[in-house]
């Protein structure tokens, strides 16, 4: 890739927006994965008793709703991130790769 | 392909004779069923490798299928490279043995993906070919960062394969009879069938069937055991405390991730980890654009998930059903569990024999067959991988300035198959007696202490140079390697010795955190002209790793 073709893309008003939606996208994302994920295992780490707790009456506890809901919540994240990547992005990319078609 | 037919069936009547003379000792019936449903398993897996031989051509096709797979396809690829071996019996065996503890593995394994498919997966596509040499390669010096990525990489192969071998010998040996070492070398030299002969294509169609059977042998399972407590998860969960030593507290997290540093440090080591193992790495490039490359991931990550929700419930299944008093005949002597019996062939078939209690012998000669199936389809992409870090990396790009022949870097390439399977029978044996899902958890902590740090940081990081790459690379690698030899495992349970020394089951908290903090240092440190032409370079790779113009795909032009 040659520095002028770095450089048009670069100055392209729409590279900007995608790079700048998209990396914050992920890292919103990102961190809300990472959080819910951590927070189970310094559960486990420093206060596993809280994740003993039945329950009702019975004997299962609720370590078993939450393992549950974090492999949910992580499927969730990646179909959000994938909707907006293969369609906004996408596009994006498309447009910037028109642009800059004469210099390829 | 006869010489190959003659050779399997050479080595399986030896190994078989092997089998009659210990079968006193095993006390099992020989499973007739169970054997009919392997063979024909084996026959059809040989005859798309077959297949695939023959439309295999060029370097291209031999290590990504000639990028012609489709995401949804490629995302049951990923899935069925993820529910390996380990991941079916050990972490099933794990909740079998410990409960709850099982499960915090199979969720932190999940976990790894919205972050691998957030920060990593589209750059990754975007610079890469081949191995994920290709990307850290980009602007940094080729030779030090190829031979880095084929050390990491061929590190990470290997452990991972022990894991592999381990369940494949303990499986066979619990379904022939067969003697365990014999049981290890019939797996080495299927494995090298596999992949010698039908490259990633075959690999890749091997996983995908595995895949589709293996849902749905477990699904099958999951519904026998939840029909049988009226599909209520509270009854069974209280037959399985009533069943267990440990009674209540299998439900909840327990003794084996006793200490908060080795909860951090595994949680670490199988979220990163997943982003360093180069047999998962490679699958991005076997799909024809980025678009399903994305949508492979969301397929891979459903499937898995749904998978650690069908094993939870197979492993408390498992507790429930084999220790219960019908349950007998699965331990050595039929000493019962309560009476401190032990399971044939030990708490990783605790789903086969499962399988067996719920479904009779032909359920039993399916689930093994599907087993058997997930080693080999695991163990050839992973020796893929590693010969790949020496063919195309090492000998193509090292040794020959990426001047070779490509016919030469596939022969090179298959060498190295034959010497990694023949490495991985040796430590397989040596291994026999850990727990898989263990042995699994050190390879991601390899991975995520060799292979991630150089992957994040020439991808986000401007600053990284060749040398900062090397030499931070190589004290991550030497710190998680030499770590996993003096932790408690390899020097006490396999050396031998009275004491480790070090304390921890899982090193990754403190090499991770070596490895970045070098490559930092030697790379701020690096005042020479080379290292500032490469941070010129980042904003060439930065567009590239963006947007994807200038890159080809795996696709040969």
């Amino acid at each position: 890739m040659n520095n002028e073709l770095v450089d048009r893309i670069e100055n392209n008003p729409k590279y900007k927006e995608l790079v700048s939606k998209r990396t914050s996208f992920g890292i919103k994302l990102g961190i809300f994965v990472l959080v819910m994920f951590y927070t189970f295992i310094m559960t486990i780490a420093f206060n596993k008793e809280v994740l003993a707790t039945t329950i009702g009456d019975g004997v299962t506890t609720i370590a078993f709703p939450i393992a549950l809901a974090i492999l949910v919540i992580s499927f969730i994240t990646t179909l959000i991130y994938v909707k907006r990547a293969n369609g906004e992005f996408e596009d994006l990319t498309n447009e910037i790769k028109d642009d800059v078609k004469d210099l390829m | 392909m006869l010489k190959i037919l003659a050779l399997i069936s050479m080595v399986t009547l030896s190994a078989f004779a092997a089998g009659d003379a210990t079968f006193e000792a095993v006390k099992r019936d020989l499973n007739v069923p169970a054997i009919i449903m392997f063979f024909i398993f084996i026959m059809g897996t040989l005859g798309i490798t077959y297949w695939a031989a023959r439309k295999t051509k060029s370097a291209s096709d031999f290590y990504t299928a000639g990028g012609g797979i489709t995401g949804f396809q490629n995302g049951l690829a990923i899935a069925g490279d993820y529910m390996s071996a380990a991941a079916f019996l050990g972490v099933s065996g794990l909740i079998y043995l410990k409960g709850y503890d099982g499960v915090i593995y199979a969720v932190s394994f999940l976990v790894g993906w919205p972050i691998i498919l957030f920060f990593m997966a589209e750059k990754l596509r975007n610079l890469g070919k081949f191995t994920f040499a290709d990307i850290a390669a980009y602007r940094l010096g080729q030779k030090e960062i190829r031979t880095l990525a084929a050390f990491g990489s061929l590190s990470v192969v290997i452990l991972y394969l022990i894991a592999q071998m381990v369940g494949a010998g303990k499986l066979i040996q619990v379904l022939f009879g067969m003697e365990y070492e014999y049981a290890v070398i019939l797996v080495g030299v299927m494995m090298i069938i596999y992949v010698t002969f039908g490259g990633m294509l075959a690999t890749t169609w091997v996983q995908i069937i595995k895949a589709c059977l293996l849902l749905t042998g477990v699904s099958f399972m999951a519904v026998m055991i939840l029909y049988h407590f009226d599909f209520s998860f509270e009854a069974l969960a209280v037959q399985a405390t009533q069943n267990h030593t440990s009674s209540e507290s299998i439900l909840a997290p327990g003794g084996f991730i006793s200490d908060p540093i080795s909860a951090i440090s595994l949680g670490m080591a199988l979220m990163l980890g997943t982003a360093g193992l180069p047999h998962v790495l490679m699958r991005f490039f076997t799909v024809g654009n980025a678009k399903e490359a994305r949508k492979s991931v969301v397929y891979a990550t459903g499937f898995v998930g749904y998978f650690w929700v069908i094993i939870t419930i197979v492993g408390f299944g498992a507790i429930a059903f084999l220790n219960s008093a019908e349950g007998s005949q699965y331990f050595v002597d039929g000493q019962l569990y309560i009476d401190g019996g032990k399971l044939f062939g030990g708490n990783n078939m605790a789903s086969i024999h499962l399988s067996h209690m719920l479904g009779g012998d032909a359920f039993l000669g399916f689930i093994s067959a599907v087993a058997f199936a997930t080693i080999l389809a695991v163990v050839s992409g992973l020796t893929l991988a590693g010969a790949s870090a020496i063919s195309h990396d090492i000998y193509a790009n090292v040794i020959c300035d990426g001047k070779a022949k490509e016919e030469d870097e596939i022969r090179v390439s298959k060498i190295f198959v034959v010497v990694l399977g023949v490495v991985g029978v040796i430590l397989g044996i040596s291994f026999e007696q850990q727990n898989i899902a263990y042995m699994v958890g050190l390879a991601f902590g390899i991975a995520a202490s060799a292979n991630f740090p150089i992957l994040f940081l020439s991808i986000y990081w401007r600053g990284l140079t060749t040398r900062g790459a090397f030499i931070g690379g190589f004290i991550g690698l030497i710190t998680a390697v030499t770590l996993v030899i003096i932790g408690p495992i390899v020097w006490v349970s396999i050396l031998g010795n009275e004491e480790a020394i070090f304390p921890y089951k899982h090193p990754a908290l403190f090499s991770v955190t070596i490895a970045f903090i070098s490559i930092w240092f030697f790379s701020k440190t690096d005042s020479s002209q080379r290292g500032k032409d490469e941070r010129e370079m980042f904003r060439a790779q930065n567009v590239r790793a963006e947007t994807g113009i200038g890159s080809d795909g795996a696709v040969s032009h």
